[in-house]
């Protein structure tokens, strides 16, 4: 025991005289959170637009006025004319146009209907998508208005309730996404790469013949590192909570007792990178290439995993990010319980059994 | 009152079909220094990890420390120390640190690692350079100070894998003092090297050529053997013969 809390002390003077490392451990949480929380958001504000307006009428007038005075659209310029319209798209000044046709007031009026003609610049299907949305409700917005002084006799009106997230903020979804991101560099990168330094430097031969037990090199190895997530993981839902005001709705225990089953499947990948390499550059390549990447992709934070061909939506299914991503959304956004992520930790503990059963087999004690 | 503390009989390590240590057999006694000789790729490096437990054998007997490798290898780590060729302390923590983790991971108690630690620094010259980062230091120190670290613990055998690599003449005499004062003590020294000079300074010498032990004597005696006047040419003599290099 008193060997292995040298053996610690040991690992954590390496962790903590490298500041460099350091500063990137812990730096990174805050800056990714910084980030996301403020620099980069999914909702699209302040869109150029520009408005052909064939008709000036009293209708189409009030409609822009509308568009104008939404927070999503800043009207460009009104342009008479479509080779105007399509030099401004080719240019990139707008994203999406507005056009009226002629006699639209009109048409509403006494056909009862009236066409509008959107036109979005669509190489960048996502921001179109939004734009028209947003135009799309601010045209039935108005529709309801121009009506409600006449009796509509059959009409449904949709009242949409977003649970957990009424302002589909952003944020709800990113911190669990975060999260999961860090604890991944952290853990895997981290662990792996101080395995390899240790059999670069020949000092883990050193170690072999040495009477300490093996199996404790790597126990004591991964120690500093799961402290570190832990306090990562700590100040990831504090800045959340404070900064970014966004509650953790469920138990905080709970929380941390999952943070660190996930912590430990992390640990365990690190491990098995580093006994199937020889450098550190070597076992950093793979950590980002082959864990942060599928992390990225699979983990269903930045992309969705329901839109994905089956094969894909298999492979994301062996993706521990994955899980822990479901787990930590659930417990902080949706505040539920265990008995609702019970399946996830299940699936996460199975795979991390089965990571650290592949590592065990494979880590030789001996070095021939 | 001679006493082996190494001992093989035909002890060998097969890798599929390549034989790398083919039926090596050793006596080594207490306190002796013994030079373990042979080209790059002649199978030193696999023979010694087998007599350090590092390595099962495939066939063979082997006794070290009075302890067998195949299943007292945990007893056998705890009466041996070993240096490696590479340098192989820890850079980033000072000179005081490495010793008392060394020390510590050995199971020295807290009292033995200090007086340890204060014999080893005064005796090294180290006093001024404790605190300082083991990185920081000129690599012939380092590989005293590895070598004071690998018999921290009072080993019967002390096993150097070309300990004296890249450094001076003068600090490669001060080495191999430092190796004639532990083997005084009663440490037998098992060392490989490639420098000749070196192997003038052991009791007796092996070479291995192609995976076995195919001399073994006393430095003057091989000389006489093979009737020349260095050590050099007894080893051209013998490794010229090699069928194998790397």
């Amino acid at each position: 025991m008193k060997q292995f809390i040298i053996f610690v002390r040991k690992e954590f003077a390496h962790v903590l005289r490298d500041r460099k490392t350091l500063l990137i451990l812990f730096g990174l949480p805050v800056v990714q959170i910084m980030i996301f929380g403020f620099a980069l958001t999914n909702e699209v504000k302040n869109s150029k637009i520009i408005i052909v307006d064939y008709a000036k009428d009293i209708a189409s007038q009030e409609l822009t006025a509308k568009i104008e005075a939404s927070r999503y659209f800043e009207i460009e310029r009104s342009v008479m004319g479509p080779e105007k319209m399509d030099k401004a798209f080719k240019e990139g000044k707008i994203k999406i146009a507005v056009v009226f046709p002629e006699n639209f007031n009109h048409d509403l009026l006494q056909q009862n209907k009236g066409t509008i003609q959107i036109i979005a610049d669509a190489s960048d299907p996502n921001i179109a998508n939004t734009l028209n949305t947003y135009l799309s409700s601010i045209i039935t917005d108005y529709q309801t208005e121009f009506n409600s002084p006449r009796v509509m006799p059959y009409r449904i009106t949709p009242e949409t309730r977003m649970l957990y997230n009424p302002q589909l903020k952003g944020v709800h979804n990113f911190v669990p996404g975060v999260m999961a991101l860090v604890l991944m560099l952290v853990c895997v990168m981290m662990t792996a790469i101080s395995i390899v330094k240790e059999k670069e430097t020949g000092t883990m031969e050193i170690l072999l013949v040495s009477p300490f037990k093996p199996i404790l090199v790597i126990v004591s190895k991964a120690v500093p590192y799961l402290i570190l997530s832990l306090v990562n993981v700590t100040s990831i839902l504090l800045l959340s909570v404070f900064v970014l005001d966004l509650p953790i709705n469920g138990s905080v225990f709970l929380l941390f007792a999952e943070s660190t089953l996930f912590i430990i499947t992390c640990l365990s990948l690190g491990l098995l990178i580093s006994i199937k390499t020889q450098s550190q550059q070597i076992a950093m390549l793979i950590s980002l290439m082959g864990m942060l990447l599928p992390t990225l992709l699979f983990s269903g934070f930045m992309f969705p995993i329901e839109n994905m061909p089956w094969p894909l939506q298999w492979i994301s299914n062996v993706i521990p990010a994955k899980w822990f991503y479901i787990i930590v959304k659930s417990i902080m956004i949706k505040g539920l319980g265990f008995s609702a992520i019970w399946k996830e930790t299940a699936i996460l503990s199975g795979l991390t059994i089965f990571l650290v059963a592949v590592s065990i087999k494979n880590f030789k004690i001996r070095l021939a | 009152m001679k006493e082996a503390v190494i001992k093989t009989e035909k002890l060998t390590k097969r890798f599929g079909d390549f034989i790398a240590a083919n039926e090596i057999t050793l006596e080594i006694d207490k306190g002796e220094i013994f030079g373990f000789l042979g080209a790059n790729g002649a199978g030193k490096t696999t023979a010694m990890r087998m007599l350090c437990g590092l390595s099962i054998p495939t066939s063979g007997t082997a006794i070290i420390a009075g302890f067998d490798v195949y299943k007292q290898t945990e007893k056998i780590k705890k009466n041996i120390g070993y240096m490696s060729q590479k340098f192989s302390l820890y850079e980033d923590l000072t000179v005081a640190e490495n010793i008392h983790f060394f020390g510590g991971i050995y199971g020295l108690s807290d009292k033995m690692i200090k007086s340890k630690s204060e014999q080893l620094i005064s005796q090294l010259h180290l006093k001024s350079e404790a605190d300082k980062l083991v990185g920081s230091l000129p690599l012939g120190w380092k590989q005293k100070l590895s070598f004071s670290v690998a018999v921290i613990h009072e080993p019967k055998i002390v096993f150097l894998d070309e300990p004296t690599g890249g450094v001076d003449p003068v600090t490669r005499r001060q080495f191999w003092n430092l190796i004639y004062e532990t083997a005084e003590k009663g440490v037998t020294i098992f060392v490989t090297t490639h420098y000749m000079d070196e192997a003038e300074y052991c009791n007796r010498i092996s070479i291995m050529v192609d995976g076995r032990v195919t001399a073994l004597d006393s430095p003057s005696n091989l000389k006489k053997q093979y009737s020349v006047d260095s050590m050099s040419k007894v080893f051209f003599e013998i490794a010229r013969g090699a069928q194998r290099s790397e």
